[in-house]
């Protein structure tokens, strides 16, 4: 159905007229790039939704995607993309779907030349073209959504506070501690000493590769919290290069009670809560 | 000018306990430290136990008068213990450098009698 | 809504409560951590008490700020009062002229993330602090 707006705009008409063509030939061709990964019947709901928007942007005589008939096809390609980055699919796949729409109408040209010729077409093509590049940005932006929850969620996956007997709790940190994790077992390992009542604490470096100043005063203030809510608390498995970076550093680890091993801190622990160490010691 | 809020102070055995529960004003820092350096004259006590589990921020202010207080009372030959500080105003007094002397901490109430009752044991009277 | 500023008085001990009260609330909005809250709060309890101890008294403004994805609040502190003639000094661990243990100025820098002093002899002091949420 053709309704004469009274202006002559050959693209509008051309992607009124040809609706179901177009919009089955950009399925098609978007489909293949997907392999599978999203039914066809999902992307052609997907897709008419996007064509719509787009025809009715186009229809308003505009050519500036940052214009407010685009609005709402803008929407939702930031929608559709960052629905796409969080399943998993490249940022090349998404934008492909909107370059996409330019091959069927390419083709539909060739089989039935527009009046107005070449211009429109260039339009329409830099048209296409900023709206992929817009799936780029949103898909990119949503990445780092993820990226940012993920790295929160590893922050408390890493950080452990384990329970090693009564009264005695220990978390044992591994990697590559920065400011910002060490702050948050900080957090947690005081947290854990008032929901528990354990009066011991224990934080095992064995498997940190690395500290900076910033980390060796976050691990000295946690001692010293903790000695304020009343708790003791022992840094324990400080390797041999950790500990000339902590003098080098000029670090004063003053009173903090230090021990080789966890095992050793553990022993610490138990004896300053009284427990008697007879049958182990004997064999030693 | 509102009234000055006086924390209540509890008798147990030899132990005396004050339990803040409200926002204190500099007056009332002030006039719990009058009202306990009296109570302990009046009732020979050997220990205070200064319940704070309640309490969500110490300031200087607030955290001299810990100081205070145990000094105070060790001239009565009495222990202060501070119990149940959050971990929030822990880390909060270690970053202001805040130190509390010779104030004894403990986690929670228990663990604070069970203190005074190591230290009375050690000085017997 | 509530209101994203709020100005309060500091002419007696309450107000110095009541501070402490506004800004945990404006912080709680800001999505500050429970330790940020806690510093943040702590500052602005020494800040107030010195602008009612040295200053004389004085106001407090309470803000809510944002900045793209992080939020957070600025409370700054004014009075009237005699001024510091040495805000080197004043910025040392244990350098005290009052009551409290002269880790007002210095221990309040360390609690937040911005901190600003504007001092003028007889004329007065404006400290401005700032704490972002993480």
């Amino acid at each position: 159905m053709t309704i004469d707006t009274g202006r002559s705009d050959n693209l509008a008409d051309l992607l009124r007229t040809n609706t179901a063509a177009l919009t089955a030939r950009w399925v098609e061709v978007a489909a293949a790039t997907l392999r599978g990964r999203l039914t066809t019947a999902e992307l052609e709901r997907e897709l008419a939704e996007l064509y719509n928007a787009l025809l009715a942007g186009v229809d308003s005589g505009s050519r500036d995607v940052a214009a407010e008939p685009y609005a709402e096809l803008r929407a939702l390609l930031t929608d559709m993309s960052r629905r796409r980055a969080r399943t998993g699919f490249s940022p090349s796949e998404t934008a492909v779907t909107v370059y996409a729409l330019k091959q069927a109408v390419f083709e539909l040209i060739d089989n039935d030349a527009v009046e107005g010729g070449l211009r429109e077409v260039v339009a329409f093509s830099r048209l296409l073209d900023a709206f992929g590049l817009q799936t780029f940005e949103s898909y990119a932006k949503a990445r780092e959504e993820v990226i940012d929850e993920q790295a929160e969620q590893l922050l408390e996956l890493t950080t452990p506070v384990v329970k090693l007997w009564d009264g005695v709790l220990a978390v044992p940190l591994v990697g590559t501690l920065d400011s910002a994790r060490t702050q948050v077992v900080m957090e947690k390992l005081l947290e854990a000493l008032v929901t528990t009542g354990a009066a011991h604490a224990i934080i095992d470096i064995t498997g940190v590769l690395a500290v900076d100043t910033q980390v060796a005063q976050h691990l000295l203030k946690t001692v010293m919290a903790a000695r304020l809510m009343g708790a003791e608390c022992t840094i324990s498995g400080i390797r041999p290069h950790i500990a000339q970076t902590i003098v080098a550093l000029g670090i004063e680890f003053g009173d903090i009670t230090t021990k080789s091993s966890l095992a050793d801190a553990l022993r610490h622990a138990l004896r300053r809560s009284g427990v008697e160490f007879t049958a182990a010691e004997r064999r030693r | 000018m509102s009234a000055v809020e006086r924390i209540p102070i509890l008798k147990i055995g030899d132990v005396l306990l004050a339990s803040i529960q409200v926002d204190l004003q500099d007056r009332d820092v002030l006039a719990l430290q009058e009202d306990l350096a009296e109570k302990i004259t009046a009732t020979g006590a050997h220990g205070v136990v200064l319940d704070i589990s309640a309490v969500d921020i110490v300031d200087s202010f607030i955290g001299r008068m810990f100081a205070t207080i145990a000094a105070t009372s060790r001239l009565f030959d009495a222990h202060t213990v501070v119990v149940g500080m959050r971990p929030a105003v822990a880390i909060t007094l270690v970053e202001l450098g805040l130190t509390l002397g010779e104030v004894r901490t403990a986690l929670d109430l228990e663990k604070g009698l069970a203190i005074l009752a190591e230290l009375g044991e050690r000085a017997p009277r | 809504m509530t209101a994203a500023r709020e100005d309060i008085p500091i002419a007696a001990d309450e107000d110095v409560v009541r501070v402490r009260q506004i800004v945990r609330s404006f912080a709680q909005r800001a999505k500050l951590s429970l330790v940020d809250q806690t510093k943040l709060v702590t500052a602005t309890s020494e800040l107030a008490r010195n602008t009612l101890t040295y200053g004389g008294g004085g106001a407090a403004v309470v803000e809510l700020l944002g900045e793209g994805r992080r939020q957070g609040v600025r409370a700054s502190f004014q009075d009237s009062g005699p001024g510091i003639p040495d805000t080197a000094l004043a910025l040392t661990d244990g350098w005290t002229s009052g009551r409290g243990m002269g880790l007002g100025l210095s221990g309040a820098r360390r609690l937040v993330d911005e901190f600003d002093l504007d001092t003028e002899v007889g004329r007065g002091t404006t400290v401005t602090v700032v704490k972002w949420s993480r």
